[in-house]
């Protein structure tokens, strides 16, 4: 069935753009402009597969559970040095986690041809992971993998989250008006922000762990086609709503599988899709503008 | 330019300088000057006196164009004037000095100077223009220093100095005394002495009695947008001025004022020393701006130090600045009311009690809204202070600091809320109570602390000791709180 794996190759696509999404969404309605999703996909990427790899021969079956959180904790911590830089230094997390992915694209092309290179020596990668460390496909005859099934999971949590849980709410009150959220909440909004940095970093990361887990199964350079990026378009254009990033994630997904898929067979520039991804952007801020609300955190001049 | 052609003036018809007729505005429902005439001579400065809210800062504003009267003319040397935008009043050589410093630390002196101007930059002009204008009135100051090296002072007269460069005749000065020190205001004036010598006029806009006293030549004073009082000052004494400023005091009868439980102090601040006890309304009087940081202070939500007993966990803080700090225009009324206390909060929100607390907040402090889920942006102003008041008082606080409350609100409203407060200080909240209507604080509080020159004093809850200690005349042993 041939249109059941372009689907299935298009979920597996979508996959890290959901969650890294879910990670710009939560940043951005926590008044926090995180646009490093890349830099800690990447980290988290590096740490899946350290973990997968060294501790892989013992924990078997369990690798995945010390594995995933691992890429969500350097995730984190990716962020929280952005976080802390903007604390201590009132550093724009603008610039610091755009620079942040810079050195996270370095260290990367340092590790696969240095520490973490495969046995051989021959290709700038990482020996692949075992079978037992990968994530189970959940659709059989296809790639589409458990991580799939997470990402969803996590948009339906991450949207309870906000509606329900005080620190949801705390955190939706320091980005849309952080002066409020202190005068009249009496919330602590440097703090609140921190874990927004944390929590946003270590979705991120989780997105890289996954993609190792499920996709790549090892650690290269251009491991990431640019999805902490594009998550920037996923969450905006799903409004900062994390169960239309599902929505938005998948959309994105199938644009760029379909601009491959014409790339090859038509010999379309698979540009065609970045172009398009930007005009969708650029016409989702006009509305959302015209209806006079803005993209809550966007509107935001100085940061705080 | 001007010297001649203002000789000329003062030996011909001498028209009035400046003069207004006439002139109404309103703000919504508020009157901020009914029918107010002034006439400023030339060759002279001329002090507008009056207190906080009096109409001074908005009818010098309408002078220099920024807002546009309800009713009225201005006439400048005898011409009537169009007046659109400032730069109408600036081509009639009109300049003002705004209270808050319009300069860019970043850049020199001489770039300052140069901002508004048109066309190219160039140095050499403008230092000209500089010498040009320290000849004429000794204010002088180095063209090529940075803004953000000057004290206070510079800065000050850096704005006097870029506004004569721009030719004005007419300066008007909103406040130019609160940021100086006594010698600068002293060399302050010697300038705008010899500026007025050659026909120019100064319009000085102040709440300082001393000020005008000593070195205005024509005196105007305003109270609550009307026209008390226009004179020369050779007529014109501390007592007609400050009956004039503050009316006379009309002592009704005192309410009863419960004792405050004065073993319970609620709240407590050091520097300055201020206490608040369970059971009394504390008024605080001070000029404009003066008050925020010691309310926000006993309301726990100062920036920098924290008050020596830490704000009780139930404390209710409703501030001036309702749109940015009271509550959040983008979420609905209930999520509003959640705000409270959402710092303590954990674990999950039970959406069902906030929503019954945000019904019974719209409808005992009447809200008129489209409903629960309504944004706090879509209700008019009224409802915003009533919503916020609503959900600060409901909430049996056990200290409630409240920043000018009522402003804003019609007599019956500001009559419901006085009422709540008086029943909340009654079941043993702690109120501190900051209003600019000195008349308000009189009849509410049981005890008042005035701001006054960087000190406190506590002051019985008289409009007129108030209003004294505010002008910062001492007329009694007030022992400093």
């Amino acid at each position: 069935m041939p249109e059941l794996s372009l689907l299935a190759d298009a979920l597996v696509r979508a996959t890290p753009l959901i969650i890294a999404g879910l990670a710009v969404a939560f940043a951005f309605r926590g008044g926090v402009f995180n646009i490093g999703a890349e830099g800690q996909l990447l980290v988290g990427a590096i740490a899946a597969t350290a973990i997968s790899l060294w501790a892989g021969p013992v924990l078997g079956r369990l690798t995945l559970f010390v594995a995933l959180p691992g890429a969500a904790i350097a995730g984190a911590a990716w962020a929280g040095i952005a976080a802390e830089l903007r604390r201590r230094f009132r550093v724009l997390e603008i610039i610091s986690t755009i620079m942040l992915n810079f050195i996270a694209i370095h260290l990367v092309s340092f590790l696969v041809r240095g520490p973490l290179q495969e046995p051989t020596r021959i290709y700038p990668q990482t020996e692949s992971l075992a079978e037992a460390a990968r994530l189970p496909v959940i659709l059989s005859g296809t790639r589409l993998h458990a991580g799939f099934a997470i990402a969803i999971l996590l948009a339906v949590g991450f949207a309870w989250f906000f509606r329900r849980t005080a620190l949801g709410f705390r955190i939706r009150a320091t980005g849309a008006a952080p002066a409020a959220a202190w005068s009249a909440g009496r919330i602590d909004v440097g703090r609140t922000s921190y874990i927004v940095f944390l929590v946003s970093g270590g979705l991120a990361g989780l997105a890289g762990g996954i993609e190792v887990s499920g996709v790549t199964f090892a650690l290269y350079e251009n491991l990431s086609a640019g999805y902490g990026y594009t998550a920037i378009a996923v969450a905006l254009i799903a409004g900062l709503n994390p169960l239309g990033v599902i929505a938005s994630g998948i959309f994105f997904a199938f644009l760029e599988t379909g601009a491959l898929a014409l790339q090859r067979d038509f010999a379309i520039p698979s540009s065609v899709a970045s172009v398009a991804e930007a005009l969708l952007i650029l016409a989702a801020l006009a509305v959302s503008s015209l209806r006079g609300r803005g993209i809550p955190g966007l509107k935001r001049v100085r940061p705080t | 330019m001007t010297e001649a052609a203002a000789g000329q003036k003062i030996a011909g018809t001498r028209h009035p300088s400046l003069e207004m007729r006439g002139i109404t505005k309103q703000f919504g429902a508020v009157v901020a000057l009914s029918d107010v005439s002034l006439s400023v001579q030339p060759g002279s400065i001329h002090a507008l006196l009056g207190e906080n809210g009096a109409g001074k800062t908005t009818l010098m504003r309408i002078a220099f164009g920024m807002i546009a009267a309800d009713a009225g003319s201005i006439l400048r040397d005898g011409t009537l004037l169009t007046m659109r935008s400032p730069a109408d009043a600036i081509a009639a050589r009109i300049g003002m000095v705004h209270q808050q410093f319009s300069l860019i630390p970043a850049m020199t002196v001489a770039e300052n100077v140069a901002l508004g101007g048109k066309g190219l930059y160039r140095f050499d002009d403008i230092a000209d223009r500089m010498r040009a204008v320290a000849t004429m009135t000794g204010l002088s100051l180095n063209p090529r220093a940075k803004v953000a090296s000057l004290t206070s002072a510079e800065r000050q007269k850096l704005e006097i100095i870029r506004t004569l460069a721009h030719d004005a005749t007419l300066l008007i000065l909103d406040e130019p005394t609160t940021v100086l020190t006594e010698r600068d205001t002293g060399e302050l004036f010697e300038q705008l002495h010899v500026f007025v010598k050659t026909g120019r006029s100064v319009v000085l806009i102040t709440h300082k009695l001393q000020n005008a006293l000593s070195h205005a030549d024509e005196v105007t004073v305003l109270r609550r947008g009307k026209l008390i009082l226009n004179a020369p000052m050779s007529s014109a004494t501390r007592e007609s001025l400050t009956t004039a400023m503050l009316g006379t005091v009309l002592n009704d009868t005192p309410l009863a004022r419960p004792a405050a439980n004065r073993l319970h102090v609620v709240a407590r601040v050091t520097a300055p020393a201020v206490e608040v006890f369970a059971g009394e309304i504390l008024g605080v009087a001070a000029l404009e701006g003066a008050a925020g940081p010691l309310l926000r202070l006993l309301a726990g939500r100062g920036q920098g130090p924290t008050a020596d007993i830490p704000a009780p966990e139930r404390t209710g803080f409703v501030p001036e600045n309702r749109q940015d700090e009271a509550m959040i225009p983008d979420f609905s009324l209930a999520e509003n009311i959640a705000l409270r206390n959402a710092g303590q909060r954990r674990g999950l929100i039970d959406w069902k009690k906030v929503n019954e607390d945000a019904s019974e907040v719209i409808r005992q402090f009447d809200v008129r809204a489209a409903g629960l889920e309504a944004t706090a942006r879509s209700l008019s102003g009224g409802n915003q202070q009533r919503f916020v008041l609503g959900r600060e008082l409901g909430d049996n606080p056990s200290l409630l600091v409240l920043e000018n409350p009522t402003q804003g609100l019609d007599v019956n409203a500001a009559a419901a809320v006085h009422e709540r407060m008086r029943a909340a200080r009654n079941a043993g909240t702690a109120i501190v109570f900051y209003s600019s209507d000195l008349d308000e604080l009189a009849e509410l509080c049981d005890r008042v602390v005035v701001i006054g020159g960087g000190r406190v004093f506590s002051s019985s809850p008289d409009a007129g000791e108030i209003g004294q200690l505010l002008l910062g005349i001492e007329t009694a042993e007030h022992p400093i709180a």
